[in-house]
């Protein structure tokens, strides 16, 4: 049986050595680059028609932008606007590259955990930065829950700044996880349907169960992150 | 003890976790369901929160699930 953790292995596809530094592209990267080609055809060729009453492309490429410009408007507010291109693009770099990972001997770019840590790190900083320029020093008030006895200040703060230093760790490895736990479990149980031999459809049944959850799961993880990024930004740009 | 044996052992009892997180999937949708039952017309707004809930409890799990392989495979 092969080994299920060999879908994750990435090898360079077209070889560019830069002397010491090796910029190969990866498979890792064509999947990233075929997400972004495929976004970019979704939505430049589904609203060509610009109809008023649209039809079925247009209408997912609208539900999609008013979907994410709903939650940037419920969660950040009127002040989230300017960050509303950058929420879309998340979402949806996020959602392709877990639906294209479901494809058969296609790469899954979001299952490793260096590429969710570093959106998650750039969401953090990005968001970190923001609230120091909007608030200056004020922004460490943030630390500072209203309405705590001073005798507990001491214990607060450094948890409020741990809680606070864990969210990019949170949110990079609930991404990962699920990626590589569901493609890993799918691997396990294509594996068993070959060795089973005769009974070999129960596992194939499994297996087709698993990927309808992985699709279920595709879009959820997207939404999640996406949602608590705007959560995020909501948190530094009010609240202090 | 066998360092093997310390690993196997450590990474089965770090998977005790999941059975908090199993209740705690449970209690979303048990709230969900019957939230959605005494207000039908709350669905559009208790649905996403409920799908956020979900995905955080979650995680939980996979940070379980995570620490077990690091102490199985590392």
């Amino acid at each position: 049986m092969a080994d299920p953790l060999h879908q994750f292995e990435i090898h360079p596809v077209v070889h560019i050595p830069l002397g010491e530094v090796n910029a190969s592209l990866t498979n890792s990267g064509v999947a990233m680059l075929a997400a972004t080609i495929a976004i970019t055809l979704f939505m430049t060729l589904s609203m060509r028609g610009r109809a008023l009453v649209p039809g079925r492309w247009q209408s997912l490429a609208e539900l999609t932008y008013e979907f994410i410009g709903n939650m940037v408007r419920d969660n950040v507010g009127k002040e989230g606007r300017p960050y509303f291109p950058f929420v879309l693009s998340l979402f949806m770099f996020i959602l392709f590259g877990n639906l294209l990972g479901l494809l058969p001997y296609s790469f899954t770019f979001t299952s490793h955990i260096i590429v969710t840590f570093a959106m998650a790190l750039m969401v953090f900083l990005g968001v970190t930065v923001i609230g120091i320029i909007r608030h200056g020093f004020h922004f460490f008030s943030f630390f500072m829950p209203k309405g705590v006895p001073a005798v507990m200040l001491p214990l607060m703060i450094p948890i409020e700044v741990v809680s606070y230093l864990s969210r990019p760790v949170s949110l990079s490895i609930r991404l990962f996880a699920n990626m590589m736990a569901g493609h890993t479990m799918m691997k396990v149980f294509a594996g068993f349907v070959f060795s089973l031999g005769l009974f070999g459809f129960a596992p194939l049944a499994v297996d087709v169960a698993l990927t309808a959850f992985e699709v279920m799961v595709a879009f959820l993880q997207a939404y999640v992150f996406t949602v608590l990024t705007c959560l995020y930004l909501n948190d530094t740009i009010h609240l202090h | 003890m066998d360092i093997e044996a310390a690993k196997m052992i450590g990474a089965g009892l770090a998977v005790i976790g999941l059975g908090g997180v199993g209740a705690g999937i449970g209690h979303i949708f048990a709230s969900l369901i019957s939230s959605i039952s005494r207000n039908p017309a709350s669905r559009p707004q208790v649905f996403p929160m409920s799908m956020l809930g979900f995905a955080l409890v979650e995680a939980v799990a996979l940070y379980a699930l995570l620490i077990s392989f690091l102490i199985l495979f590392l």
